[in-house]
């Protein structure tokens, strides 16, 4: 880490605030902020999980939202046969994730550009009315998670627990992803996805690179969704629906594609954004606010508009791309 | 197996199948001749809903409505294309689909803010009122004409594409867009062009879904899934894959989705069949996509390239 | 040491009156827009007629109504009620239009042990093992609605009937209800995707079957949509029984393909009793529109709180005597007499009634039968309430 850059600094900063979020809450007499906070952590999760694929492999998916689907279902149908065991559910969910994965990235790694693009949407789509099917387990309105995953030493059920448990997810991702990105195979990946054919004119099997950096992509988002359905304590088909990777995309971009903490930055802005604009009623201009609050997917519209026509490097791109002091 | 009723589910079948070749005709020539994905297409289908109900409400003429529909949607089609669309031509394809999804956004909303959030209805034109006996029942004749109107469009592109300079600028355009440019055609122009007549086709399959369904914020969305599928299926850029796709995807998701829950009823109870055979029936859809992306990425009946 | 007293009394009644004048805050959800928004925005309206008419007050206690959009979309309203509790202090939730979201927030809402007077939703789970002292519904229990239709199709004498509904927690439960009176079996059973509007290929399915009466259950825009395509395709001569399909505020859009349908409900704007007249002329009056069934139970709701509300001077945090007051129910409800089950589900009488066109030319229901009296639901019996 290079703590002479500006990047650094923002970077710790955020985590920092992540780290001391509960106190804040606490004194401010808002658990809300616990329930938001943790919603942004895993949402950034999963945007670093797709970047690594997106923002380092060159792989564009559009499907995403699949994998946080079969973490969240791991939880609610073993649930629902009574197993609370939250790492029995999260191992199940990890490895019904590296099938699927495994499945899927066979078929489209060897694909590129908007190929890669409809057909990562398509499995994604097949998942989506797969959960439909699942109707004891709520099929198309999902189900209630009653408890949330007993981790032995963790209780979960208390939501500050839940926080730090998310939190250190989110940092171990980080290191995991930093140290994968500075390796030989993160080498390799990168190299893919400027030149392909350079690579394998190099000797590389692109393809098995690709294959792997997509399977862990997808384990990591499982992971998000697990944590994600443990928060809401709820499992949904509709955590699968093609506008939540839409969404993803949108946070890695925001944030900044090719930067490892961009994605963090970007949920962090995305959500808080999105939490703003549709709840903040400041007093001052009623009747806008108004507005705003209904309508506020226009401006959300807007912003991604604007951002993907002005910067090319996103928020934390911007940072990173600063001078060092 | 009763074929009359089966003869009755094909008709349905090429009734969504119209609606779908509609859409997807403009917005497969788009992605072929300009490389631009356009998310928005679903929004300007529903704009031509709502100002062909908006239309139609007024004047009491589903006529005024559908001309109505067709020239707000067409002249939309034009501004957006020459403000917003022209700056992302070079740039990837996901910030393409980024910025167009924006658009989806802005849409439902500006829609939501004019007309508010219940649905609006169009009526069925008098004329088209009725019911014609067809294979042993009684077909709607609105259904009918949407299936003739279709196949006008249908004629016509074939007609444009082939026997027109226009078309054939097209045709010359989606294989390569620069070397026309080079030879001096105004390739902007022809950009343009098939931006608004690609906008116009969706504002009109609008105006005809609006008797048979609610016209409300967000109805494009879940007809923009189906028309991509359908443009992949049939080949990105060409209009005779897309007439084939929409067949393809019509004849799947209408008397598939019977079909297939009358064979799973051997199999399962009935409730479980009812409930899973939809579901079954709209993966199918994405199954059909992915083997022929898998097999044949460039569609199943892709532009002839000479 | 009068004076003392005295003073001391006074200092009570201004802590009451302190308390009182703190607004109670009151989160009302449902479904306000799009396909599936017309029943909240009823249930709303009624409700707030009542609110506003008395200055902002329930039962002379000041309320603050946060109206919040569940957007048919559980997780959404699990999301929505965190917030609601944790950020808002909500101490009371109302309204709740679809099954599937009372499912996902009813547990929520009554483990913590804070008040959920539904006045829509009534699925067969809360009426039975997981019913609660917390909850009171103005409304009926879901298979009441299909019980109704079935007894009278039972009674009409159809013998082949071709039933469909959405695939979700509603549509399943008023299948099972129809079935439960009918007791025949059914010539077909459709559970169309809950995002399918146009049912071509259904309605063919029916031309075919030639059913001697066809029952559906679709809400909201679904029935619009339903009920014109059923009309398109010349169908009319094979009679619709329907639940919620038919009635107040789908009728307008669906127009003349709507008349003749029959329906089930607990309530019509031609009743006659007092408080139901003046409902209906209130309605008309401040909204320019016929009330429908949810209208009638947001009104119900609003005068049950009411009537709690004043018994308990507004204090809510004794609970036991806040459930007395609400068990009470001692308000005259719209549909004549009301009492509660064991579950804090009506008990009261079920009707049929048919899509005309009345003396102004709008189209509105008339009662025609009452298949079933002063019925308790049917799953009463699994909750362990007494």
């Amino acid at each position: 880490m290079d703590f002479r850059h500006p990047k650094t600094w923002f970077a710790a900063t955020l985590l920092l605030a992540f780290a001391l979020m509960p106190a804040y809450a606490l004194l401010n007499g808002q658990p809300y902020y616990l329930t938001l906070f943790s919603r942004i952590m895993i949402y950034a999760l999963a945007a670093l999980a797709l970047n690594f694929v997106l923002g380092f492999g060159g792989l564009a998916s559009l499907g995403h939202a699949l994998y946080l689907g079969i973490g969240a279902y791991g939880v609610g149908i073993l649930q629902f046969h009574d197993i609370t065991n939250g790492w029995l559910q999260l191992g199940a969910a990890l490895i019904a994730g590296l099938l699927f994965a495994t499945g899927v990235g066979a078929v489209v790694v060897r694909l590129s550009g908007m190929t890669f693009i409809m057909i990562t949407l398509a499995f994604a789509q097949m998942g989506y009315f797969l959960a439909v099917t699942l109707k004891y387990y709520g099929g198309e309105d999902g189900r209630a998670i009653d408890v949330r995953s007993a981790m032995g030493l963790f209780d979960l059920s208390n939501n500050t627990v839940l926080y730090y448990f998310i939190f250190v997810c989110l940092v171990a991702a980080l290191w995991l992803f930093s140290r994968l990105i500075d390796s030989r195979f993160g080498m390799v990946l990168r190299g893919c996805k400027s030149n392909e054919r350079r690579m394998l004119a190099l000797g590389f099997p692109a393809y098995r690179y690709k294959l792997v950096a997509y399977v862990i992509s997808a384990l990591a988002c499982v992971l998000a969704g697990f944590l994600l359905a443990n928060l809401t304590k709820y499992s949904s088909p509709s955590y699968m629906q093609w506008t939540v990777s839409a969404d993803l995309i949108i946070m890695v971009i925001l944030g900044g594609m090719s930067t490892l903490f961009g994605p963090v930055v970007g949920a962090t802005t995305f959500l808080l954004l999105e939490e703003l604009l549709s709840s903040y009623k400041p007093g001052l201009f009623p009747g806008v606010e108004k507005l705003v609050n209904e309508h506020w997917p226009a401006l959300m519209g807007m912003f991604v508009i604007a951002v993907v026509l002005s910067s090319r490097q996103g928020i934390y791109g911007y940072v990173a791309g600063m001078r060092r002091r | 197996m009763n074929w009359s009723l089966f003869a009755v589910q094909l008709l349905n079948s090429f009734q969504l199948g119209a609606l779908l070749f509609l859409l997807s005709a403009g917005l497969t020539l788009v992605f072929g001749i300009m490389n631009f994905m356009n998310l928005a297409h679903g929004s300007l289908y529903m704009v031509g809903a709502y100002v062909g109900a908006v239309v139609a409400a007024r004047s009491g003429s589903f006529v005024l409505a559908a001309a109505a529909a067709i020239a707000f949607t067409l002249l939309a089609g034009v501004l957006i294309e020459r403000t917003l669309l022209r700056e992302l031509y070079a740039r990837s394809h996901l910030d393409q689909v980024l910025c167009t999804f924006g658009l989806i956004l802005i849409a439902n909303e500006v829609v939501r803010y004019i007309w508010g959030p219940f649905p609006l209805s169009i009526s069925v034109p008098e004329a088209l009122g009725g019911t014609i006996p067809l294979f042993g029942q009684n077909y709607p004749s609105y259904r009918f004409a949407i299936i003739v109107a279709g196949l006008a469009v249908a004629l016509g592109m074939y007609l444009l594409i082939n026997k027109t300079r226009l078309g054939m600028l097209i045709r010359a355009g989606s294989g390569n867009a620069d070397m026309v440019s080079a030879l001096g055609a105004n390739i902007k122009l022809v950009n343009t062009a098939v931006f608004a007549v690609g906008a116009g086709l969706a504002g009109l399959a609008g105006l005809l879904v609006g008797p048979l369904v609610s016209v409300q914020p967000g109805m494009g969305e879940p007809i923009l899934i189906l028309t991509l599928v359908v443009i992949i299926i049939g080949g990105v850029g060409s209009v005779r894959g897309a007439f084939y796709g929409a067949l393809i995807v019509g004849l799947v998701d209408t008397t598939g989705r019977i079909y297939l829950q009358v064979g799973l009823q051997q199999l399962f109870e009935r409730s479980i069949a009812q409930a899973i055979g939809p579901a079954i029936a709209s993966m199918l859809i994405y199954v059909l996509m992915a083997v022929v992306l898998a097999v044949k990425p460039q569609g199943l009946f892709p532009v002839k390239n000479g | 040491m009068k004076t003392k007293a005295v003073i001391a009394a006074l200092a009570l009644c201004m802590a009451s009156l302190a308390q009182a004048q703190t607004p109670l805050k009151i989160g009302f959800l449902a479904e306000m827009s799009g396909l599936y928004g017309a029943p909240g925005q009823d249930q709303y309206d009624a409700f707030m007629m009542v609110v506003n008419a008395n200055g902002g007050k329930l039962g002379g206690v000041p309320v603050d109504v946060l109206k919040e959009d569940t957007q048919f979309k559980p997780d959404v309203a699990s999301q929505i009620v965190d917030r609601l509790l944790e950020r808002d202090k909500v101490q009371l939730f109302t309204g709740v239009t679809y099954s599937h979201i009372m499912l996902a927030i009813h547990k929520k809402i009554t483990d913590k042990e804070v008040f959920l007077i539904g006045s829509n939703a009534g699925p067969a789970q809360i009426a039975g093992e997981r019913c609660s002292p917390f909850f009171f519904t103005t409304s009926w229990q879901n298979d009441q609605l299909a019980e109704v239709v079935g007894q009278y199709a039972a009674q009409k004498g159809y013998k082949r009937i071709f039933a469909l509904t959405p695939n979700y927690q509603a549509g399943k439960d008023f299948m099972a209800g129809f079935k439960r009176m009918y007791k025949m079996p059914l010539l077909d059973e459709v559970y169309t995707p809950l995002n399918q509007q146009d049912f071509s290929a259904e309605i063919s399915q029916i031309q075919a079957a030639k059913p001697d009466a066809v029952y559906v259950f679709y809400p909201g825009g679904l029935g619009i949509n339903f009920v014109r395509q059923y009309a398109q395709a010349g169908l009319k001569r094979i009679p619709l029984l329907n639940t919620a399909t038919t009635e107040g505020i789908n009728l307008p859009a669906q127009g003349d393909a709507a008349i003749g349908a029959v329906n089930g409900s607990f309530w019509g704007p031609d009743f006659t009793n007092p408080a139901s007249r003046k409902f209906v002329a209130d309605f008309e009056a401040k909204y320019k529109r016929i009330p429908s069934q949810y209208a009638a139970q947001g009104y119900d709701s609003a005068m049950l709180l009411s009537s709690a509300l004043a018994k308990v001077k507004g204090n809510i945090s004794d609970k036991k005597a806040f459930q007395a007051a609400l068990k009470a129910a001692d308000f005259q409800s719209v549909r004549g007499d009301f009492k509660f089950g064991n579950n804090n589900f009506p008990i009261h009488d079920m009707h049929m009634f048919e899509a005309i066109k009345d003396g102004q030319g709008r189209l509105t229901i008339k009662t025609i039968a009452t298949p079933l009296k002063a019925i308790r639901d049917s799953y009463a019996d699994k909750c362990a309430m007494k």
